[in-house]
């Protein structure tokens, strides 16, 4: 990570929020002055299929989408889309993984179609830092299941040069005035999360 | 100001900072938000929904006839629709500024076919501009305004799904004010009868030349000097991605690229050791460029299919010799993963009759919409899709040859029936086909996010609208059979489609239920799995519906028996009819027992 250069790749299963926290990278981005672009795909994707968003922030953005190998952080909100996005990483960078497992129809009703339980240990033989987080867990805890993004969020802000302050005013622009409050603590319950990793 | 938008909110927001007046268009994947968003911010602008690209761009015209600025979106194959008025429209020229915005959609995210719609610039010979990001698709819709009111013209304005659906920083400016005049009659420019069109036709050939000119001027035709030996031409989002991989090339990036500004171009070439052309899709610079007798090289180093990347780029830069090594890393092996297409909805009302074809086992002729989310495993439920309303023709054609009187189904949406499967449901009366013509009804357009249409009731802009009545309107057309069943009665399908298809006339089928997620999202109490009583046979797995997973409880023979997740499960009940053993109940009587 050179020059507050930074590429994001996000990804999920359509209806999981990962474009509200492509968003929310996004504003605190643009806050701190620099340029950004970001990219998804739309339509068919939403409809439980495979959603990936790009973020790239930096002094100047040309490509809006990421080169391969050129991810320095990806937020995963499942294990196994995980593991398909890790060629996207460079070697060096950081994955942050939620442990939910979504496996859809197409597996569950095909014999030769497997699910990858062994999806984190996977990119760990690939990936130095990759960081499980049992998101939809303390998801629950804090009492909505719709909180795994905003975890997954502050878990990554550890690796980016933004100060709390900025995450919190993004969010509360970007979203709902009654779920600001929960989403604050949310993230920074990731946050925290992200802290101890490093001390470890 | 500056605020990120998406190419479409640019193109939204240029729309209102041009004074257009009126904005029609009919939604498709990557062009939908243009519409949406001038209809939710931006209310000066009149937008409406039409039910297909022909009338919008009709529409459209009509209003810049009208002496207003008018703008038409659509998606890439939205313009086969519309190439009718599109190419005659280029003859008679515009009263108030006229663009039409299309987003072509290379890789095929959501279409079927991925052209490329420049052509359509060149064969129409109106002038083209391609943006290479948000801020440029709006800076170029105000500047085509200006384009299309100095020539006479309607002016393509070329996105594609990266444009449309990318977002990065826009520059915000107040509104411009115009003058609104009225139609003036002039029957040799706006009746293209032979005699006036062989009139006009030397217009558009003497227009063309003056914008070959102002192509040479225009200030979206760049040169980047950087001091090298080799000069890239691109533009469009290719731009973008040479620039990430090779940014110390000098380029011409071309920003209005028809006609293509020629003169710059040789240019450009004769101060280069080499000149190689990077454009996504087709050859269009190239071979016009190879035509004019200009030595470029382009498409053998890069590829005509699919969408461009940085890493693509690089590639064909390393293939042309121009980078010795390619900065970022080679794509490794993929890893090995199961595919996760996109499905059905839980609760969609198309699964019931897709379930109920699959076990009649006839041929379905199948169209644009949510149902082509049934083609793959384990739905396997369409047998052919080929464009708008193409089922109902195919079906005809298929039954026609088949002899048995006994042929296809034909499955087609409700706003995909209004937009073009009306007049072959006509076809069909007239002809006296026995065709079977399911129009699954969900009340929305719900492939592009459940916009409005005439049978909806409401209008683009939020207000209530003229609503056709699907069986009136079959009758009107000829048809003597028409039921209604309810797609979430399994049997109740499957015995009407049989009794249907056994007629010796066409007939109409017309499902109930709403979509289930607009207008607004329906749950209804929650399914769950008898585990003791589940025996693991996997016939609820076959529904293909994502509410229904693998337990981690298996049968003697090692098959997973099933569980619901109850957050997604709408208890629409196809599962709970097909499930021989009986063990997939309500929850609340689950709890009971």
């Amino acid at each position: 990570m050179s020059d507050n250069e930074y590429s994001i790749l996000i990804v999920g299963v359509g209806g999981q929020g990962v474009l509200l926290a492509s968003e929310l990278i996004s504003e605190v981005a643009i806050r701190a002055g620099l340029d950004v672009k970001k990219s998804e795909i739309h339509g068919m994707a939403q409809r439980g299929g495979v959603v990936s968003s790009h973020v790239r922030i930096g002094p100047r953005v040309f490509s809006p989408t990421i080169p391969y190998g050129q991810a320095d952080v990806l937020i995963s909100f499942e294990q196994a889309e995980g593991l398909r996005a890790v060629d996207w990483m460079k070697k060096d960078g950081v994955a942050i993984v939620s442990t939910t497992s979504l496996i859809p129809a197409i597996v569950t009703s095909t014999k030769d179609l497997t699910y990858p339980y062994d999806a984190l240990e996977r990119m760990k033989k690939k990936l130095a830092n990759v960081i499980g987080v049992e998101a939809d867990a303390i998801a629950r805890e804090l009492g909505n299941p719709r909180l795994v993004n905003t975890i997954l969020l502050g878990v990554m802000s550890g690796y980016l040069p933004f100060d709390t302050e900025s995450w919190n005013e993004a969010i509360k622009t970007k979203v709902k005035p009654k779920f600001v409050e929960i989403n604050l603590t949310a993230f920074e319950r990731g946050r925290q999360l992200a802290a101890q990793q490093v001390k470890t | 100001m500056k605020e990120l938008m998406s190419g479409n909110e640019a193109v939204a927001r240029g729309a209102f900072e041009a004074d257009v007046k009126l904005a029609s268009a009919y939604p498709g994947t990557p062009s939908t938000e243009i519409l949406e968003t001038i209809a939710a911010k931006y209310r000066s602008v009149y937008s409406q929904w039409s039910p297909n690209e022909k009338v919008a761009y009709e529409v459209g015209i009509g209003a810049s006839l009208g002496g207003a600025r008018a703008m038409v979106a659509m998606k890439h194959v939205g313009l086969n629709v519309a190439a009718d008025p599109f190419m005659t429209h280029s003859y008679t020229g515009v009263g108030g500024g006229f663009v039409l915005v299309c987003a072509d959609d290379p890789e095929m995210h959501s279409s079927q076919n991925e052209q490329d719609n420049r052509h359509y610039a060149k064969f129409a010979q109106v002038p083209l501009l391609e943006p290479s990001d948000s801020q440029e698709a709006k800076t170029m819709l105000l500047a085509a305004y200006e384009i299309s009111e100095e020539f006479d013209t309607p002016v393509l304005l070329r996105l594609t799904t990266r444009i449309s659906h990318a977002k990065g920083i826009v520059e915000i400016n107040d509104p411009i004010k115009t003058e609104q005049t009225k139609f003036t009659k002039d029957a040799a420019k706006y009746v293209m009868i032979p005699a006036y069109a062989r009139g006009r036709h030397k217009v558009v050939r003497e227009r063309l030349k003056k914008l070959q000119e102002f192509a040479e001027q225009s200030p979206f035709n760049v040169i980047e000097n950087n001091g090298s030996k080799i000069g890239i031409i691109t533009g469009g989002i290719a731009y973008q991605y040479t620039k990430e991989v090779a940014p110390g090339l000098d380029y011409l990036k071309l920003g209005m690229s028809f006609p293509l500004p020629m003169k710059m171009i040789a240019e450009f070439v004769k101060s280069h050791d080499k000149a190689i052309v990077v454009e996504e899709l087709e050859p269009f610079y190239e071979d016009q460029i190879l035509a004019a007798g200009i030595k470029v090289e382009g498409k053998k180093f890069f590829g005509h299919r699919g969408e461009y990347s940085p890493y693509r780029v690089a590639q064909g830069l390393k293939k042309a010799g121009v980078l010795k090594e390619i900065a970022i890393a080679e794509v490794p092996p993929e890893e090995q993963m199961f595919p996760r297409p996109p499905v059905l909805c839980p609760g969609c009302p198309h699964r019931g009759v897709f379930m109920a074809l699959k076990k009649l086992k006839v041929t379905v002729t199948g169209d644009i919409g949510c149902y082509t989310l049934g083609t793959l495993p384990p739905l396997k439920a369409l047998d052919t899709c080929i464009c708008m309303g193409a089922s109902i023709g195919t079906a005809i054609g298929m039954e026609r040859v088949d002899g048995s009187r006994k042929g296809a189904v034909a499955v087609i949406g409700d706003s995909t029936f209004m937009h073009s499967g009306i007049t072959g449901l006509l076809d069909a009366c007239y002809n006296k086909s026995n065709v079977t013509v399911a129009i699954l009804d969900n009340r929305a357009t719900a492939m592009t996010g459940g916009q409005e249409h005439p049978g909806t009731g409401r209008t683009l802009m939020g207000g209530e609208a003229g609503q056709v009545d699907i069986p009136t309107l079959c009758r009107a057309l000829g048809v003597k059979r028409i039921r209604e069943v309810d797609a979430y009665n399994y049997d109740q399908c499957i015995k009407t489609i049989k009794e249907e298809m056994a007629a010796d006339e066409p007939s109409v089928v017309i499902t109930s239920r709403p979509c289930v997620l607009m207008p607004k999202r329906i749950m209804d109490e929650p399914y769950v799995v008898d585990l003791e009583a589940c025996n693991g046979c996997s016939a609820c797995f076959r529904i293909s519906c994502p509410a229904i997973a693998a337990a981690e409880e298996t049968n003697e023979h090692g098959h997973p028996k099933a569980i619901i997740d109850e957050s997604l499960c709408t208890g629409c009940t196809l599962c709970a009819q097909i499930c021989p053993e009986e063990c997939i109940v309500l929850k609340s009587q689950f709890v009971k027992a």
